[in-house]
């Protein structure tokens, strides 16, 4: 391999999603002294000229490779884990790494009925509290009441649907969201959360109907100004658009960790659910395979298992 | 004439005999010799002999009758609620029917009846969402789904509004952690925040309603102890501020059934019975709920408070076969 061809190897192997093992110890390895100088002199990103005439590891950069490299593990003990405890896990990581409202919503309302009552039971084992204590005690201001009615949730989930009850509340939220008009008050109307927290999975599709032929716009659009009744209601009424939405948004160049995390998070938690569908819906928008777009920025192992889990056909 | 059909009549009789022998030996387990002596009084009149019901059905355990009833429908194909409805007539009937549902389908019908009627229903929301424990509340909203193919949460915030809404749907979403596990320093920053909100007389207050609905009752316990000892009253005599104030009422008896449900239960059965002309549909909901988990503590409660035993009481302010069950019940460990 030429000299230059290497150098842009190794780059890319510390670079993306993971790190490309493979890459690192055929090249890398094999570096005598002056060629790793000379990487280290060349790439500007990972090193800094020290004063006392070395090149330096960039410390954001080393603590950004210590993700890297974990990020295999964290997606293999996820993978393995027993549902209930992956999602109670996330719900609790949630809480006190941000706290990240996406993401409880996200466990919240993706899924079943069952799945959450798992989970919430395995949250009493793991941390000893109950979810919604928690949830209540870590989240302030006007969105608590939306999270805690949430992951308190048993919503009914059988077929039958009163077709006047979603025509009456669409109507109803069609009314709300006008007189609202952009401001943030609407998440503090008890009428609107409650359709949003008790309806089942199929009314909700249903006053989402409905509310297109009332109004015109999707529901989900029309709460732009409110984020998290937008994402509640996207979660709820079209999941696999919401995933392929945040996959796609993680896969930016140059974001932080957080969101990169969502790549393990999504891909792990749908692979035996809906990731068919995800990934025709991330096609149909984005024009571009998701296998594809995993190859492009990642790296190694962790490439491959994230292959393997979407190319699963589910 | 009369003679042959006496003689046909008499024939007839003897087979629906064997073959009601024969069920009743068959799920209930008991000697056909007994069964026997029992199924002769049956068909002594035109109609049901409620005695009968009574002595086989109240001395059953939930999963005796649960097997009662499957047999029951197995054999004539039609539900024994159903058929038993047609024959017997109102708070005799109610008893009969609630204790023979599982307990899970019996707090689903009660709390789906109590979203149907007017005030006095949120009281058996809170009762049923606060003495039940979490498992139970669990098979609870289970039932309900499968019964009423709406979830229970719909229906309590659909027919409820403001405070009590704010207060009654979190009651039934919650699953508490049941741990004894108590964190001592959180009790007494949470009691204090509690006396703050009282003392802003804001007993709808966010704050307030979180720490009640999602706390597991060991924490609420300790939190409520530290609250009397730092601030010298019991929570419930400072939420006395107004005896006309519907919602605070229903406050204290949330409080009191999440510390001390045999207490509630007592006071509860000592309303509806010295109540003028005693309030059946109570008396009833918390001799059925109570007879198979707790009776033996409600009625020791029962009688400190009023000097008699409960059995008296309810002897003296019933009659006929609704009092023989509600009495059979109430016995029904002993039995």
């Amino acid at each position: 391999m030429a000299a230059s061809d290497e150098l842009g190897a190794i780059t890319k192997a510390f670079s993306g999603f993971g790190v490309d093992e493979k890459s690192l110890i055929s090249i890398l390895g094999k570096w005598h002294p002056e060629q790793r100088q000379t990487f280290r002199k060349g790439t500007r990103d990972f090193f800094i000229q020290d004063e006392r005439k070395f090149e330096r590891w960039d410390d954001r950069h080393v603590i950004q490779l210590q993700h890297e490299f974990l990020r295999f593990k964290h997606a293999i003990v996820l993978w393995t884990m027993h549902q209930w405890e992956r999602d109670a896990r996330l719900l609790k990581e949630a809480l006190y790494k941000g706290p990240q409202h996406n993401v409880l919503i996200e466990v919240a309302c993706t899924r079943s009925s069952e799945e959450l009552l798992g989970a919430r039971r395995a949250y009493h084992s793991l941390f000893d509290h109950s979810v919604e204590e928690d949830v209540a005690f870590g989240i302030h201001g006007p969105e608590r009441k939306l999270l805690v009615a949430l992951v308190s949730s048993y919503r009914y989930e059988g077929p039958k649907v009163n077709e006047e009850t979603a025509k009456s509340e669409a109507k109803f939220l069609s009314g709300a969201i006008k007189g609202a008009a952009g401001n943030k008050n609407l998440i503090e109307n008890d009428e609107v959360v409650r359709i949003l927290v008790t309806r089942s999975k199929l009314h909700l599709i249903s006053v989402y109907k409905h509310y297109k032929e009332i109004s015109g716009n999707n529901l989900d659009e029309d709460l732009e100004g409110d984020l998290y009744l937008q994402e509640t209601v996207q979660c709820l009424c079209k999941p696999q658009a919401y995933f392929s939405k945040v996959l796609d948004a993680s896969m930016r160049p140059n974001v932080d960790e957080i969101k990169k995390e969502a790549v393990t998070r999504i891909i792990v938690t749908r692979a035996d659910v809906d990731m068919k569908q995800i990934k025709e819906e991330y096609n149909h928008k984005y024009g571009v395979s998701l296998p594809n777009k995993i190859e492009d920025v990642a790296n190694g192992n962790y490439r491959d298992f994230l292959l393997t889990l979407v190319a699963r056909g589910y | 004439m009369a003679r042959e059909y006496l003689k046909i009549w008499g024939r007839l009789l003897e087979s629906i005999f064997r073959h009601f022998i024969r069920f009743i030996a068959r799920c209930a387990e008991i000697s056909k010799a007994n069964v026997m002596i029992c199924a002769k009084y049956i068909f002594a009149g035109w109609g049901t002999n409620e005695a009968l019901i009574i002595q086989i059905l109240a001395h059953r355990n939930a999963a005796q009758r649960k097997l009662i009833r499957e047999t029951y429908a197995a054999t004539y194909g039609e539900d024994l609620l159903k058929d038993l409805d047609s024959e017997l007539s109102s708070d005799f009937q109610r008893a009969v029917l609630l204790w023979t549902l599982d307990p899970c389908e019996r707090d689903a019908y009660l709390a789906n009846e109590a979203t149907k009627r007017l005030t006095a229903s949120n009281w058996v929301i809170m009762e049923i969402a606060c003495t039940r424990s979490s498992h139970d509340l669990f098979l609870l909203r289970k039932a309900y789904h499968a019964r009423y193919k709406r979830s229970l949460e719909e229906d309590v915030s659909y027919h409820t509004t403001g405070d009590f809404r704010k207060l009654l749907v979190p009651l039934v979403s919650a699953l508490r952690y049941e741990g004894d596990e108590v964190n001592m320093m959180l009790a007494k920053s949470e009691a204090k925040i509690l006396h703050e909100k009282i003392c802003d007389k804001a007993y709808n207050h966010d704050e307030l309603v979180r720490i009640l609905t999602t706390r597991s009752k060991s924490q609420i316990n300790a939190t409520l102890n530290q609250y009397n000892n730092q601030f010298g009253n019991a929570i419930n005599k400072d939420l006395k501020a107004d005896p006309e104030d519907d919602y605070l009422t229903l406050l204290r008896a949330t409080i009191k059934c999440l510390t001390c449900p045999e207490k509630y239960f007592e006071k509860t059965l000592r309303l509806a019975i010295n109540k003028l002309g005693t309030d059946e549909r109570a008396l009833t909901r918390v001799v059925v709920t109570q007879a198979e988990v707790n009776m033996q503590r409600i009625k020791e409660e029962y009688h400190k408070r009023n000097s008699v035993p409960l059995a008296r009481a309810i002897a003296g302010d019933t009659s006929g076969d609704y009092e023989k069950m509600l009495l059979a019940l109430i016995g029904h460990e002993e039995a």
